[in-house]
């Protein structure tokens, strides 16, 4: 079961500049394979982590790990104050509560509508009034700009549309951190801008912690450069990030399950490892 | 060649205990909150009334064709007015209870293990999870239950219109009469048989779907791996039930007759 935190806790979690997930020297490995071989970060409240690497190098593990769908061989993994590698599924529950994920491909509901989708945790597990759920759904549609698409069905909508309902079901209930796997791979560079905007709007607008994991350099350098703001007319733009902004996003590129660069964009473009090099060119 | 069988001992191992655990869990999800109730009414309805058309045309002609064949060999020693005693005690201890659950096997269990293996290979099941969602109380539970509940339902509406059926064959083809058919029926009929081909649609229902779970959500490798499931799903419930069958028919005959 998830253990009560203490107060104290609670309000440290709650501070500006607190550590949302730590990753402590964590490392699995399926039968011979080793996926991760020592994989230690931390992510600040309000920041956003952007995980680089090649096909199978473990990005995607990390983010499995972090929501409990994997448990690590060995290492400490700590989610919002709570130790996730030694809670049951029950107890991981609790922890869920807080985290939204994209899955790559999006994993909607193939037999659910947009709308039971989106609303599906609110729907399934919480005793909300219908029709307060249902004003969730279509701010949250309307906040991703679907609205006109509720009663589809996930069959109907592009590529695109789909990775945004997605991002829509993760963040109906209001999780304080999401997870994006993959969120742009696969998307055309106009469909993936709008998915990063998306990324950047709940991260500076909605105060979200991110980890992003991808292989799209393009998207990475655009969510980790610009951010959002909204004028006084409550309109919302995308703009290039400030110095301190830019700071709130870090680069870790991860190389057969070990991390081999940690930190902001300029340094990862400066950096004179090869493979990094390689991997930028 | 050593390894190979140390590998398939393994896997088989673990493939047992994964069935075990699922079993356990899903008992488990059915005494505890939270209970998705719209969800078992859903499985009800797709495996209860939808399996009905499939049910009632295998019954039927079972029941024809074994009036049929029976009536050859009873005319032969002027015994053609008890084909009703041989129709009813056949469908109802072994034929109406083993091709029910035969059909629903290729029905439901198949189906079962399509769809959560679609869900597996496309990761909804580990949305679900991620959306705090135990998938064995939102997936498996209604499936098992439905399984469970249904299959005898489903059995009793077989080995009827098997009956029935055996009637038309007695009726017009036999050329025996409809009274002496249903009295035939009726005496040809003690409570043990009815109690055991009441008890087996139970275990079969149980067996067909608890199979058809554990092996859609153990589903990997995408689409062809979804056909490899599907595929196992309807050979290992099928044999389940024909064994099945054995071992209920012989604690029956062990402990009740």
């Amino acid at each position: 079961m998830a253990t009560e935190l203490a107060p104290s806790a609670k309000e440290i979690l709650a501070e500006p500049g607190a550590p949302v997930i730590v990753f402590d020297h964590v490392q699995l490995a399926f039968d011979e394979k080793v996926v991760l071989r020592d994989l230690t970060f931390t992510l600040i409240k309000g920041h956003t982590k952007i995980i680089l690497g090649a096909s199978g190098s473990g990005k995607s593990t990390a983010l499995k790990i972090i929501v409990g769908l994997w448990k690590a061989d060995a290492g400490v993994v700590w989610v919002n104050g709570q130790r996730v590698d030694q809670l049951s599924e029950r107890g991981l529950m609790e922890v869920r509560s807080d985290l939204g994920m994209i899955f790559q491909e999006g994993a909607l509901f193939d037999s659910l509508t947009v709308r039971e989708n989106v609303g599906y945790k609110l729907y399934e597990e919480t005793n909300l009034p219908l029709a307060e759920i249902d004003g969730r759904v279509k701010e949250v549609l309307g906040f991703i700009g679907l609205a006109e698409h509720i009663d589809k069905m996930p069959s109907e909508l592009s590529g695109g549309q789909r990775r945004r309902v997605a991002i829509a079901r993760a963040i109906c209930f209001r999780p304080s951190i999401m997870l994006y796997d993959e969120a742009t791979t696969g998307l055309d560079p106009i469909t993936a801008s709008t998915v990063n905007d998306e990324m950047i709007k709940l991260r500076d607008l909605e105060n979200v912690s991110s980890i992003i994991v991808t292989h799209q350099l393009r998207d990475a350098f655009y969510v980790a450069e610009h951010m959002a703001v909204r004028d006084a007319a409550g309109a919302v733009s995308i703009v290039p990030a400030t110095a301190a902004k830019e700071r709130e996003a870090e680069f870790i590129m991860i190389r057969d399950g070990l991390i081999i660069f940690e930190g902001e964009a300029d340094a990862l473009r400066r950096s004179d490892d090869p493979y990094i090099k390689e991997f930028l060119s | 060649m050593l390894s190979l069988i140390e590998g398939w001992l393994k896997k088989a191992a673990l493939d047992v205990q994964e069935y075990v655990r699922l079993v356990k869990a899903t008992f488990g999800g059915v005494f505890t909150r939270p209970f998705y109730t719209h969800d078992v009414v859903e499985q009800f309805d797709l495996i209860g009334w939808g399996s009905l058309t499939v049910v009632l045309l295998a019954g039927l002609f079972t029941g024809m064709a074994l009036a049929s064949q029976s009536g050859l060999t009873l005319d032969q020693f002027g015994a053609t007015p008890v084909v009703g005693r041989l129709v009813s005690a056949s469908m109802i201890k072994e034929l109406g209870p083993v091709l029910t659950a035969l059909m629903l096997t290729g029905r439901i269990g198949s189906g079962i293990a399509a769809e959560l293996g679609s869900m597996a290979v496309t990761d909804q099941i580990n949305a679900l999870r991620a959306l705090g969602t135990d998938p064995l109380r939102k997936l498996v539970v209604p499936r098992v239950l439905a399984g469970i509940f249904m299959a005898p339902a489903l059995t009793v509406v077989s080995d009827f219109i098997g009956i029935l059926g055996g009637w038309v064959i007695a009726r017009y083809q036999l050329q025996v009469s409809s009274s002496l058919y249903w009295a035939s029926v009726t005496k040809g009929l003690y409570m043990d048989d009815v109690w055991m081909g009441l008890s087996k649609p139970f275990v079969f229902g149980f067996l067909i779907s608890t199979i058809a779970c554990h092996v859609g959500l153990r589903t990997r490798g995408g689409t062809a791996g979804v056909g490899r499931s599907t595929t196992i799903s309807v050979v290992a419930g099928s044999v389940a039930v024909i064994a099945g069958d054995f071992f209920v028919t012989q604690i029956f005959i062990g402990f009740i007759y």
